[in-house]
């Protein structure tokens, strides 16, 4: 054997090694079981038995789970996981996907939220979003705000939604940088501030739970920083679903952290034991970054 | 890779590199050569039209003592304002031109001295005593206007170097005229009778007054009709239509709709508005009803595309805070394709500007002096009066031809400017 092919073959062993730890090779069987505590005692919002197709390629496997009532919950897991996907179930976003199908019972409070006389518009009043990249309306940061509540009709005169637009802005920590510019149009913010006005063009219309979508992954550390403080404070008043791609983050935000795999819901448990005591192999491969 | 294979890499690239560098150096001129083809061919069409039209934009007039004594118009002392509305103003021209020329004497001459002078002297002639009748009674120098083919002699058209068979000023009416200029009894002033005037026999009285009133009114229509409904067939494919079998033949068929020869369009007017419909013939409605048809794909087309560059973050932002599909589409799609919607629908207009062969089936090919008041009164469109005097054999109607060309390229770089400032002002919004 000469040097060419020597080295030839220790790189074929080193893809071998690889492959191992290769997601795809990590298939749970259909009737898999979630490990952990999925459900709670007192859920703001629940799901069971959730299957979401997107034509005839399955993005979900059966996964219930339940969010607490003013709590954290951060979903992780390796890109392609079904965690955006679940995440978007929960306000019906996927129904603006046409070849995206949606099985399964989904509840806020109780109330299901795909039956025929749910409304959608309704349903995303009280179940908010912010995305993963910021997208403030190219309006004034002003209207960004007082969009929702005046389609809404949440404020009955120009102070009424004065008060809400300022509320909504402190809440968001975001007021005293742009008070003296509220008719400067919000898309010539800097990215950060532009994800703590999509935060306060969420919170304007007062709505139960917030659901975000990796709000920080394209924000640098300092910018992501104070939002994962500002996430902190808003748990008082709402219910927070976030799905991340950074588990440091997962770790500082959330009181329960969920683990998806390739569509499926492999453990769920309070975030301090999922960071240092995971009880599925895969969660451990993940978290101790062996795959990704 | 061994040092010695990636050396002789480096040495093959190398090789290549020279003859890599002159493909690119030659492909770059042939870009600059057929660049420069289309603008000298650009230019020459400029060129000829602007050389050809320009001339149009002037008018000669002559001065010529009148006797508008009472015996010469056919006035009583005390005449009443119909009286000298029809008096003999023609007389009195053919009266003043004979004694300023006594030595015309034969019929032929005679003719021939008349027709220094337009037809229309008599009716400018006519407007100038009534707006002033203390004229009546005496002689004044006036200027009357000049007949197009003396007017092309002294602009310098036609010259003496001409056969005199073969041109229609003829070696006496060039003498006279000649004297006349001397005399400074000529002069040129700016062709407003150009735009003031509707179609006429005769070049000099000739104008694109009624095509313009006709184009205005026929783009209104296709406006008032194109652009709500493209816009709204845009918006219901793009954001509302599922996607199925049915839509997609849709779009197929507006695809194809867009490279329908225009004078189809022409006969489907014909058929359903103006035979079926009975709607008037020759009238501008029509026009812009079928002009319509045929600027809706346009518009279509380009709204689609202009709603669908449209991020779908910010629909996910609207309908995230709650906002219904079409409030969505109202209040956050709409406004950021507009630019490119405007832009679409102004192009589709100035393609309709332009058109002239679905029009000439519904009949607005036709002779009008009368400019049009409303949308149904009978009229024609630029292109078509261009048309029209391309068909004329009269030098004089050659540069109306090519005069009434600059006029419609200006009013279609125009709309293009608008496009294109329109499309800069949202943009920088």
């Amino acid at each position: 054997m000469d040097r060419a092919e020597q080295q030839g073959a220790a790189a074929a062993d080193a893809t071998a090694t690889r492959r191992q730890l290769d997601i795809r090779d990590h298939v749970e069987p259909a009737d898999y079981q979630t490990i952990g505590t999925p459900f709670v005692d007192d859920a703001k919002m629940t799901a069971r038995n959730v299957n979401v197709f997107y034509g005839e390629k399955q993005a979900i496997t059966n996964i219930s789970l339940d969010i607490g009532r003013n709590e954290v919950i951060a979903m992780i897991g390796p890109s392609g996981c079904g965690k955006s996907t679940f995440l978007r179930t929960l306000n019906r976003m996927n129904d603006i996907i046409p070849i995206c199908r949606v099985e399964g019972e989904f509840a806020l409070d109780g109330e299901d939220i795909y039956g025929g006389d749910q409304d959608t518009v309704l349903l995303r009043a009280r179940v908010g979003m912010v995305f993963q990249k910021p997208n403030p309306f190219p309006k004034s940061i002003y209207e960004n705000v007082a969009y929702g509540p005046r389609i809404h009709g949440l404020a009955h005169n120009k102070a009424e939604m004065d008060e809400i637009v300022e509320d909504s802005l402190r809440r968001a920590s975001l007021f005293n940088e742009v008070k003296d510019q509220l008719d400067k149009p919000g898309t010539g913010l800097s990215g950060g501030q532009q994800q703590r006005l999509c935060i306060a063009r969420a919170i304007a219309v007062s709505p139960e739970v917030i659901l975000m979508d990796e709000p920080c992954s394209a924000l640098d550390p300092i910018a992501t920083a104070r939002i994962e403080e500002l996430i902190d404070e808003l748990r008082e008043n709402y219910t927070i679903a976030i799905v991340t791609h950074s588990m440091q983050q997962a770790a500082r935000v959330s009181q329960r952290t969920a683990y998806f795999h390739m569509g499926k819901l492999i453990e769920v448990g309070d975030t301090k034991q999922i960071f240092t005591m995971p009880r599925h192999e895969l969660t451990e491969n993940y978290i101790t970054g062996r795959f990704g | 890779m061994s040092k010695q294979q990636s050396l002789k890499a480096t040495e093959a690239i190398q090789a290549s590199l020279k003859k890599r560098y002159a493909r690119e150096r030659r492909f770059q001129w042939y870009g600059r050569l057929a660049v420069l083809t289309g603008f000298v061919f650009l230019f020459i069409l400029l060129f000829d039209i602007v050389s050809k039209g320009a001339p149009a934009f002037t008018q000669h007039y002559i001065k010529v003592n009148v006797d508008l004594s009472q015996e010469v118009l056919g006035l009583d002392p005390g005449a009443s304002e119909q009286e000298i509305f029809s008096a003999d103003y023609l007389g009195a021209i053919k009266t003043s031109l004979r004694e300023m020329f006594p030595g015309a004497t034969g019929r032929k001459e005679k003719q021939q001295l008349y027709r220094l002078l337009s037809i229309g002297a008599e009716y400018d002639l006519r407007d100038k005593v009534l707006a002033d009748p203390g004229l009546i009674g005496h002689s004044s120098e006036l200027w009357l206007r000049a007949h197009s083919e003396a007017g092309s002699y002294l602009k310098g058209q036609v010259t003496a170097g001409t056969a005199e068979s073969e041109r229609k000023v003829k070696d006496l009416q060039m003498t006279w005229l000649d004297q006349l200029r001397d005399q400074g009894r000529t002069e040129s002033r700016f062709n407003t009778t150009f735009f003031t005037e509707g179609d006429s026999r005769e070049p000099e009285m000739a104008g694109i007054r009624v095509a313009l009133y006709g184009s205005f009114f026929t783009l209104l229509v296709t406006f008032a009709i194109a652009f709500p409904i493209g816009v709204a067939a845009a918006v219901y494919l793009e954001e509302f239509a599922p996607r199925n079998r049915i839509t997609d033949l849709i779009e197929i068929n507006i695809n194809n709709l867009a490279a329908v020869p225009s004078i189809v369009f022409g006969l489907l007017g014909l058929a359903v508005f103006i035979n079926f419909f009975e709607l008037p013939r020759s009238a501008p409605l029509v026009g812009g009803i079928v002009l319509s048809l045929m600027t809706l794909p346009t518009i279509i087309i380009t709204s689609r595309a202009a709603i669908q560059s449209v991020s779908p973050s910010i629909r996910e932002a609207a309908l995230g805070v709650g906002a219904s599909k079409l409030q969505t589409v109202i209040h956050h799609v709409l406004p950021v394709a507009m630019p490119g919607i405007l832009t679409g629908s102004i192009i589709g207009m100035a393609q309709a500007l332009g058109e002239s062969a679905p029009l000439l089936m519904i009949g607005m090919v036709a002779f009008i002096m009368d400019a049009p008041a409303g949308v149904t009164d009978p009229a024609t469109v630029l292109p078509v009066q261009i048309y029209l005097w391309a068909d004329s054999p009269e030098r004089g109607f050659t540069e109306k031809t090519s005069a009434a060309i600059m006029v419609l390229m200006g009013f279609l770089i125009l709309m293009n400017a608008l496009a294109v400032y329109l499309r800069r002002r949202f943009e920088r919004k």
